[in-house]
């Protein structure tokens, strides 16, 4: 069969065509790239850390790792048979040893353990921590940045003065989080006194992730239609009951969007902690306080810092590897589990407040 | 309704037939503007507007594009005041006697008095129910047994109670186009003002459900002091008493609907009315 004859809308061949499929190529590449970046990321610390998080036996989970504090790892050998117990097993395993021993009338065997700090008990400390700083700033978060973006958006005069405001707001975005984390340290850890506390902490990263969130909702904002407003004012209502009752419902689900982005940040972000709210260790949990005051006024252990503790601070080998990964496993879950909530919360209000 | 602050309203005129050309100052004006001046910023939008629109009629405001019958109307119920830089540069709007643009009043009590009915249909992404509450609600009125009286008493006024009293309930914006601006013109009457603004109310609705919200606007200004923006020559002289012709800010010619479209004395009046510009 010959080929059909030319006709006036053939295809043509041309250097323009060449190039069309060759840069069509090319943004596939990029991101594929951008794919496997990720999957390599998600897929090591997944990996890696599910042997710490989950375990052979039922219940499948390693419950000691999730609900118990931090603890040194003792590795020796006793009877050729090796050993690796936590601080807490140790000492009841040597005092059994001394106690069969003095039944026996032997002298107490000498035990050469091998220390590996953090390796041993869990992280539990370090969840409670982050949830409450995460929970406490992204309110905090949220409220000034809805509160300024319904000032910027519905009330204040668009102007030179509103245009500074949000270039002001922009450079906010670009600060690094440990300039953060300084700032914190100097304006609400010394000068206002609260030491290194849940509120310190609260503060530092509640600016921290301020710009996203105003940004944000003023976008939410602006995407209402005038309509509403209109029609609301025009039936005599005053601009706050205009806001609150045809404005802000039907902006909330894209707010509460940009809340989940937020939530990751803050949940992650080690510099601002650092020297606000976050320790290396503590025995105490954060409910076990005497007055409700003291509450708000502690400092507490978080995940990203806990991370950043074993990677850093101590000397590397096999037993801090596992509790990296497992720690970082946690940490991608617990923020998994945030955002689900975010997003069904919103996906509730979304069908509540369709237009 | 109260209306302290204002005085009570005069008796409207025993004679209804007015000989043709005349002022209408043999009615009761309600609504008395003079000289009005408006401009948006620097460019100016109105020139000496000298009107005065009577009691329980339907006035209309009809001229082309960029003639400035919106922002007239929209001067009424001071919706202008929403954009930034926009003001009254002379003269002045008296609603009852009252200038409305002195600094004592209270804007939130002017619109209760004079509503607005939009050119795109905007009822709220509640239920029918809430939409015509809306306004009642906003001034504290939180009584089950009042609110359904008003929603059944509005719903009727617009025509929309048998098609809709069913699923009070479900959300406004599943009605068509025709029925979602009858809501806005039910959730407009239900706060009980004196005046309705209706902006083209019927521009983007089908024929059917124009002539539907036309009988309507008939059936209204019994009750209520009607002014209607409309871009449709033919729906002025269907619906409207008195009708007011705007050109470039100005305001050309204003008298009964009738001589206006049969009789106009101002050459741009006739031209514009039978078509040869717009």
């Amino acid at each position: 069969m010959s080929k059909p004859p030319r006709h006036l809308f053939a295809h043509r061949p041309s250097a323009r065509r060449r190039a069309e499929g060759g840069v069509a190529w090319l943004f596939r590449v990029a991101t594929y790239v951008v794919l496997l970046a990720g999957l390599a990321v998600f897929g090591d610390i997944m990996v890696k850390g599910a042997r710490t998080v989950f375990t052979s036996s039922f219940p499948f989970v390693n419950t000691t790792f999730l609900t118990a504090a931090p603890q040194s790892l003792y590795v020796f050998e006793h009877d050729g048979v090796e050993h690796e117990m936590s601080d807490a097993e140790f000492r009841v395993y040597r005092t059994n040893l001394e106690a069969q021993a003095a039944a026996a009338g032997e002298p107490a065997p000498e035990l050469e353990a091998e220390t590996y700090v953090y390796s041993a008990g869990g992280i539990f400390p370090n969840i409670v921590g982050t949830i409450l700083l995460v929970v406490g700033s992204m309110t905090i978060a949220l409220v000034l940045g809805v509160a300024s973006a319904i000032y910027l958006n519905e009330y204040a005069k668009q102007g030179p003065v509103v245009h500074f405001i949000r270039l002001a707001i922009l450079n906010l975005a670009g600060v690094p989080s440990i300039v953060f984390g300084l700032f914190g340290f100097g304006l609400f850890v010394i000068f206002l006194d609260f030491n290194v506390s849940l509120m310190a902490g609260w503060f530092t990263l509640a600016f921290m992730v301020l710009p996203v969130v105003i940004t944000a909702s003023e976008e939410s904002l602006k995407a209402v239609p005038k309509g509403f407003r209109e029609g609301s004012l025009a039936l005599g209502a005053t601009k706050w009951q205009t806001v609150r009752k045809a404005v802000l419902p039907y902006a909330m689900p894209g707010i509460l969007t940009s809340s989940i982005l937020g939530i990751a940040r803050v949940a992650g972000e080690t510099a601002p902690i650092m020297f606000t709210a976050a320790y290396v260790i503590r025995d105490k949990l954060p409910w076990e306080v005497e007055r409700a005051m003291d509450f708000f006024f502690q400092g507490v252990m978080a995940l990203p810092y806990h991370i950043y503790v074993v990677s850093s601070k101590i000397p590397q080998n096999e037993y801090s590897e596992r509790v990296q990964y497992g720690t970082a496993f946690v940490f991608l879950g617990i923020v998994a589990l945030i955002a689900a909530s975010s997003i069904i919360l919103r996906n509730r209000l979304r069908s509540r407040y369709r237009w | 309704m109260d209306s302290s602050p204002l005085p009570p309203p005069s008796a409207p005129a025993a004679s209804v037939s007015v000989p043709a050309g005349a002022a209408a100052s043999a009615e009761a004006a309600l609504i008395d503007v003079k000289g009005l001046s408006f401009s948006y910023g620097d460019s100016s939008a109105l020139h000496g507007i000298n009107l005065k629109i009577p009691e329980r009629r339907v006035t209309a405001f009809i001229g082309p594009s960029g003639c400035g019958k919106s922002t007239l109307l929209r001067c009424l119920n001071r919706m202008n005041d929403l954009i930034d830089g926009a003001r009254v540069t002379a003269g002045d709007i008296r609603i009852r006697g009252v200038d409305i643009y002195q600094p004592d009043v209270d804007v939130i009590e002017l619109r209760k008095r004079v509503g607005m009915v939009f050119q795109k249909s905007n009822p709220f992404p509640k239920s029918i129910y809430e939409n015509i509450t809306y306004g009642l609600r906003l001034q504290g009125v939180g009584n089950k047994g009042q609110l359904d009286e008003v929603v059944e008493r509005s719903l009727r006024g617009a025509a929309l109670w048998d098609e809709v009293k069913d699923r009070l309930h479900t959300s406004g914006l599943g009605l068509s186009g025709g029925q979602q601006q009858r809501l806005c013109i039910a959730r407009a009457i239900a706060v009980e003002p004196e005046i309705i603004l209706m902006d083209e109310p019927c521009s983007a609705l089908d024929p059917i459900a124009t002539a539907k919200v036309e009988e309507l606007i008939h059936e209204l200004k019994s009750k209520f002091t009607i002014v209607i923006v409309t871009h449709n020559m033919q729906q002025a002289a269907r619906c409207s008493d008195r009708t007011a012709f705007f050109y470039l800010g100005k305001l050309i010619e204003y008298a009964e609907t009738q001589t206006i479209f049969m009789n106009p004395s101002n050459p741009q009046t006739e031209a514009y009315v039978s078509g040869r510009f717009g």
